[in-house]
């Protein structure tokens, strides 16, 4: 391998040399990048022929198409301005008291999930919630969880504080589990319980990121409060579903652009936040 | 006379940081409440009832579908695969007129940052009953709907990367004399590629996630087959479709694992 390797760079200098030079490859194994271009190739061939695609019903769509970006520049926000206000207030109800349960919820799990501080049967225990919780979409939780708890906004909260539990349990520990280790063993060696020893060893060194990444979530859970109204779990996105449904573009398009509005302002909101905190 | 007390914050700020708290707390009450008053807590008395006999439905799962799953299982692994494809061929030019040092003009930069903003806002599953209502039910309109999402996400993330290159080498190449394209090609593209490749790889395993998902909207993949287990109640078909989903996502997690730490 390195002999080949070395055989090329000397043919690359020599090449270079006479004038011709060409940049480095990405992938400097040979034979690993032409079996990828090769596996590339074969995919492209497989998938053309498994995916049929109706043309013709395409080309039909297309007047709608053109319906729907045009109703972006003519957003209808009064015809049905008193559901997409009530919807509007759940989404945000549901998101705010969502993030604050699923992050208190969060807080132990991502504690029992670092390898550093949690003891084995502990660990996997909280891995394997954490799992479960990042592997399943929201809105199918949100089925379950409609199945469960009947139709109505309390099956969104429960909803999107499991998928907060996932989320921001895995990147707390693997805050926790780079954090460093001396302040740790400085504070039990003052005798400290594992209260206090988690609250001045571990919790000062995780906590900036832990509010950018609660407000990040806020934003997340903001988002998918949007989707899950489509299966009962509550919000703004019944009201979406039905205006799509019935092809009452203008409608749709005012509620799409007051969510981009809203995930806009909660960006630059963030922004502040985590200059004010770090 | 006792010796004054260490304190860490002065009591005004101590004052502020309670008033904080006081407000954060009235605010999910209240919250809360309004939840609370849309809620029918009736349906909550027998919750634990309606969810072990979901669980008692759903073991053991029903395994005689596992054949008829695969297809719908390939389906969706290319609706995530050319979606992943179509949205970051999209995304890879917007990101050099998002960044910064790479802009053309600060107006041309408002409008791709404007595509990335409104591209990460809606979630795929809304852009999948959008398409489906335009072009039809299909693979096609789920692919596009993983596209549309895609833009934003990967958008985002490379033109962060390219602002973040290194200044010499661009001076050094434009200070032979090269033009435009070439600065790009050979100092801005070198530098972004490993992030560019981590990016799609990572994108490409949320979108084996989104995909299984789409097809509740009928967008295609194996989401149908879930939609039509719900519709039917069949608990137990619904149960296999959730192990295979999951085993999809821990292997493409796995992937695109190796394949970040092989590149970053």
């Amino acid at each position: 391998m390195s002999a080949s390797n070395a055989q090329v760079d000397h043919a690359r200098i020599a090449a270079a040399k006479q004038g011709s030079w060409r940049p480095l490859p990405l992938i400097s194994n040979r034979n690993l990048r032409w079996g990828l271009n090769l596996a590339a190739l074969t995919y492209i061939v497989l998938v053309y022929y498994s995916v049929d695609i109706n043309w013709a019903r395409v080309a039909q769509g297309m007047d709608r198409a053109i319906n729907f970006v045009g109703s972006f520049f003519t957003p209808d926000f009064v015809t049905r301005g008193g559901e997409i206000a009530v919807g509007l207030r759940e989404s945000l109800t549901m998101t705010f008291v969502a993030t604050v349960i699923g992050i208190a919820l969060a807080i132990p799990v991502g504690l029992g999930a670092a390898r550093n501080i949690a003891p084995r049967p502990v660990y996997f225990f909280c891995r394997t919630i954490i799992a479960l919780s990042r592997t399943f979409q929201e809105i199918i939780i949100a089925i379950l969880f409609v199945a469960m708890f009947g139709f109505g906004p309390l099956a969104g909260v429960f909803t999107l504080a499991f998928a907060t539990i996932g989320f921001m349990a895995k990147l707390l520990a693997e805050d926790i589990e780079d954090a460093q280790n001396e302040p740790l063993e400085a504070i039990r060696a003052t005798g400290a319980g594992w209260l206090q020893w988690i609250n001045y060893a571990v919790q000062p060194q995780v906590m900036p990121r832990l509010i950018g990444l609660s407000l990040y979530r806020l934003d997340i859970n903001f988002r998918e409060s949007a989707v899950i109204g489509i299966v009962g779990a509550g919000g703004i996105g019944a009201t979406l579903n039905t205006s799509i449904n019935r092809y009452d573009y203008d409608t749709s398009a005012a509620v799409l652009l007051i969510i981009i509005g809203i995930v806009l302002m909660s960006e630059y909101l963030s922004g502040y936040v985590r200059k004010w905190t770090a | 006379m006792t010796a004054p007390v260490w304190q860490r914050r002065t009591p005004a700020r101590q004052y502020a940081i309670w008033l904080g708290w006081f407000l954060g707390v009235m605010l999910f009450l209240l919250c809360f409440k309004i939840i609370s008053d849309n809620t029918i807590w009736e349906f909550l008395t027998d919750a634990h009832v309606q969810a072990a006999s979901l669980i008692g439905r759903m073991v053991p799962p029903d395994w005689s579908i596992t054949g008829s799953l695969m297809l719908p299982l390939w389906d969706t692994i290319n609706i995530a695969t050319v979606g992943t494809a179509l949205g970051v061929l999209i995304a890879f030019p917007l990101a050099f007129l998002a960044a910064r040092n790479t802009t053309p003009h600060p107006a041309l930069r408002a409008f791709a940052l404007g595509i990335i903003v409104s591209s990460r806002s809606i979630n795929a599953l809304i852009w999948a009953i959008l398409l489906v209502t335009m072009i039809g039910p299909g693979l096609l309109a789920g692919m596009i709907a993983i596209a549309l999402r895609s833009i934003g996400f990967v958008g985002k993330l490379l033109y962060e990367a390219i602002e973040e290159i290194q200044p010499t080498p661009v001076e050094a190449i434009t200070s032979t004399g090269a033009g435009r394209m070439q600065v790009l090609a050979f100092s801005v593209l070198p530098q972004i590629m490993p992030a560019f490749a981590g990016i799609t790889v990572y994108r490409w395993d949320i979108n084996i996630r989104e995909s299984t998902t789409l097809g509740l909207v009928g967008a295609g993949g194996i989401g149908l087959q879930m939609n039509a287990a719900i519709n039917n109640l069949a608990w137990g078909q619904v149960a296999t479709v959730f192990v295979l989903i999951f085993g999809t996502v821990i292997v493409s997690e796995w992937v695109s694992a190796k394949v970040r730490h092989a590149v970053i």
